[in-house]
């Protein structure tokens, strides 16, 4: 990627020349100044550490937000954590926070939450920007037509003490989608089939956009869902170019550009669409008519299929490695080939995660499970991404809706995600799952996860069994025949 | 990061080829919030073992190890490093290194110095003759020496540069201070900040 503006550039080669603090020489790299570092409690602590040991300022406090998500409870979240490493964790946080004069969002706050909730949520995640954050998930941010990437923790370190990091420039690859989405079928079904096509290998090295009129007809909490999960394909960052439903989402936030600095900024967020013309190094089409609501039934994101479909059979994958890696997982998931996953029971259902957290998730899930019941037997969870998302769920009823449908509602946070706080699920459980991993053990040692949309998550706690809205339809229309 | 050009100090003679990052780190110490203090943690298996090398009494306050080949093999932890620098040690002499660790020790102010393994057994018997013995790393000459020997080691030129420099990453980005702050000159007032922290400008969400 150059300064040339001759050429047509992607969106990611503009935002990359705009932020060049100096072009690398002979193989090095560039120097890439950084607009906004997002910090939790678990990747930041040695990178603070490090910063005391050198005697080092945080250059700029600024542009710099920490809020507290991985290790918190989702219950009781007056009383003191529990586990001992989750509470130093926490403790270290507020310290490092206090001590380097870093703004910190912490667990009782109203814009607590998961970090990349709360960045969109206060308006700091906006077009043209740099984000970065020590958690993968960063890549959320794209959907604001910005670069945003997770980093480790000697990066945040660095990140901390300069504001820059050297960074080599990524490929790109464009994910076209076109067409229009069926009713049930949601944002996270659009991303789960494109890392079933393209692997969670493939957009290694690439920052992937998303294009098309499937994506343009999403809205931001939609788009952040399809960025979120870049990651899961291998990708480092996810972008989709801004326009007016993000201008739309941005203004009147809280760290949202006003009067002139609003205009400036929306005349320059218009000239960031990719040209014409500008050439990615590698195209993935996808055809958002044919899209069925997807799940997955192994143990990476990109092991997924249409929900109609049946456990496929490793005897019929071509590739050895593949074929061992599906062998594996149906093992780990207790499954066999050719049975309808609609037949799949589950123990327990997650709303919830960076992926499926915002207020559209939830009320997508309410508007599935609104005056019903959910199966015997079936745990449910709702958790939203952040503290604010719970307050306006509750001004809008949703609380009420959850749990008259026999759902837990839960204070915010990754909860279920991940299996580092006391949101896990038992050895041998099943869980249908908004989430982005479903790796062995991630929502606790030895458990189960089907990641799916909130509306499959929703019609599943309904019927017990993996199911998405159109079979809660079909039912509807079986009994009013009879 | 402190700057290092020669270093003299007790050399201790491990004799083992191997050791990976597990054995110089456990994982359990990797749950620690912090990035010093790792010098408990250090060899935590083998410190059980009060014949082991590091517990002799000869060997205390050293600062040079004398490995066998493929030392820090293994998981990429930078904690292997820290782990070494907190016990005190500034130099890690090997045969062979693995990959990871010597890159994180060069960022690190670990001086990984590369000797061919006839003269590491030469410098085990130095200084196993001798026990407790001062050894010198002399990083503008490239050479270790043990009484009447010396030998040559090897380390590529960026690393050393920048050890003799004493700069880190940090500290090699900060020397483009100048092109940072010019950079933040001009950034555009839409940008985000964080702080002054502001309120909504309507109500809800
Ligand atoms: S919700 Fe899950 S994926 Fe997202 S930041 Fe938390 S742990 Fe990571």
């Amino acid at each position: 990627m150059t300064a040339s503006s001759e050429r047509p550039r992607t969106l990611a080669e503009k935002v990359w020349d705009d932020h060049l603090v100096k072009q690398g020489e002979d193989g090095t790299p560039d120097l890439i100044y950084i607009d906004l570092h997002l910090v939790h409690e678990v990747t930041s602590p040695q990178a603070f550490d490090g910063l005391r040991m050198a005697g080092r300022p945080v250059r700029r406090p600024d542009l710099t937000i920490a809020t507290e998500d991985h290790n918190t409870p989702t219950l009781d979240i007056d009383k003191p954590i529990a586990d001992l490493t989750s509470r130093t964790q926490i403790e270290t946080l507020r310290r490092n926070a206090a001590e380097f004069g870093i703004r910190l969002h912490s667990l009782g706050d109203k814009e607590q939450g998961i970090v990349h909730v709360v960045g969109p949520q206060l308006g700091l995640t906006m077009p043209g920007i740099t984000v970065v954050c020590g958690d993968s998930h960063t890549s959320t941010h794209g959907a604001f037509g910005a670069m945003a990437f997770g980093i480790g923790t000697s990066e945040v370190e660095h990140v901390l003490a300069t504001q820059t990091l050297p960074l080599k420039p990524f490929k790109t690859m464009a994910i076209n989608v076109e067409g229009t989405l069926r009713p049930g079928v949601t944002a996270k079904d659009i991303i789960l089939a494109v890392i079933a096509k393209i692997g969670t290998g493939g957009g290694q090295g690439y920052v992937l956009e998303y294009r098309g009129s499937a994506i343009r007809a999403l809205s931001m909490d939609g788009r952040m869902t399809i960025c979120n999960m870049s990651i899961e394909a291998g990708a480092r960052a996810g972008m989709v170019a801004p326009d007016e439903t993000t201008f739309a989402y941005l203004k009147g936030r809280a760290h949202a550009p006003e009067g002139e600095d609003w205009d400036a900024a929306v005349e320059y967020w218009k000239t960031l669409p990719s040209d014409e013309g500008a050439e990615f190094d590698a195209e993935v089409f996808i055809d958002a008519d044919a899209l069925e609501p997807f799940v997955t039934w192994g143990t990476n994101p990109g092991q997924g299929v249409s929900l109609s479909d049946t456990v496929p059979d490793p005897a019929t994958i071509d590739d050895q490695h593949e074929r061992a890696a599906a062998e594996r997982a149906l093992e780990y998931m207790d499954l066999r080939p050719g049975v309808p996953l609609k037949e799949i029971k589950v123990d327990a259902v997650f709303m919830g995660s960076c992926t499926n957290s915002r207020i559209e998730d939830l009320r997508a899930f309410a508007s599935i499970v609104a005056g019903k019941r959910k199966a015997d037997g079936v745990r449910v969870m709702v958790v939203p991404g952040s503290a604010r998302v719970r307050l306006e769920a509750e001004a809008e009823g949703l609380d009420k809706v959850f749990e008259a449908f026999g759902a837990e509602w839960r204070f915010a946070g990754c909860s279920m995600c991940l299996g580092m706080n006391p949101d896990q699920l038992a050895p041998g459980e099943r869980c249908a799952s908004t989430s982005n991993r479903n790796f062995e053990g991630r929502q606790g040692k030895g458990g189960r996860t089907h990641l799916v949309s909130p509306l499959v998550a929703a019609a599943t706690a309904i019927r017990g069994t993996l199911s998405s809205p159109w079979d809660l339809e079909q039912a509807v229309t079986e009994a009013e025949a009879k | 990061m402190e700057k290092i050009s020669t270093v003299t100090g007790v050399a201790v003679p491990l004799r083992r080829s191997n050791v990976d990052t597990d054995q110089i780190i456990p994982a359990v110490f990797l749950k620690r919030v912090t990035k010093t203090g790792f010098d408990d943690a250090l060899f935590h298996g083998w410190r059980q073992d009060p014949e082991f090398i590091l517990n002799q009494p000869a060997y205390q306050g050293a600062s040079v190890l004398v490995a066998g080949p493929d030392f820090g093999t293994g998981s990429s932890r930078e904690h292997a490093v820290w782990a070494l620098r907190d016990y005190g040690f500034q130099v890690v002499i090997s045969s062979r290194f693995g990959d990871i660790f010597r890159g994180n020790a060069g960022k690190q102010g670990l001086l990984a110095a590369l000797v061919a393994y006839e003269d590491i057994e030469r410098i085990w018997e130095v200084v196993e003759a001798e026990p407790g013995m001062p050894v010198t790393v002399d990083l503008v000459e490239r050479t270790v020496s043990a009484g009447e020997l010396t030998v040559p080691f090897e380390i590529d030129d960026y690393t050393r540069w920048r050890l003799l420099e004493g700069l880190d990453d940090i500290g090699l980005t900060l020397r483009e201070e100048e092109a940072i702050a010019e950079f933040e000159q001009h950034r555009a007032a839409w940008r985000p900040t964080t702080l002054p922290i502001r309120e909504p400008a309507e109500a809800g969400n």
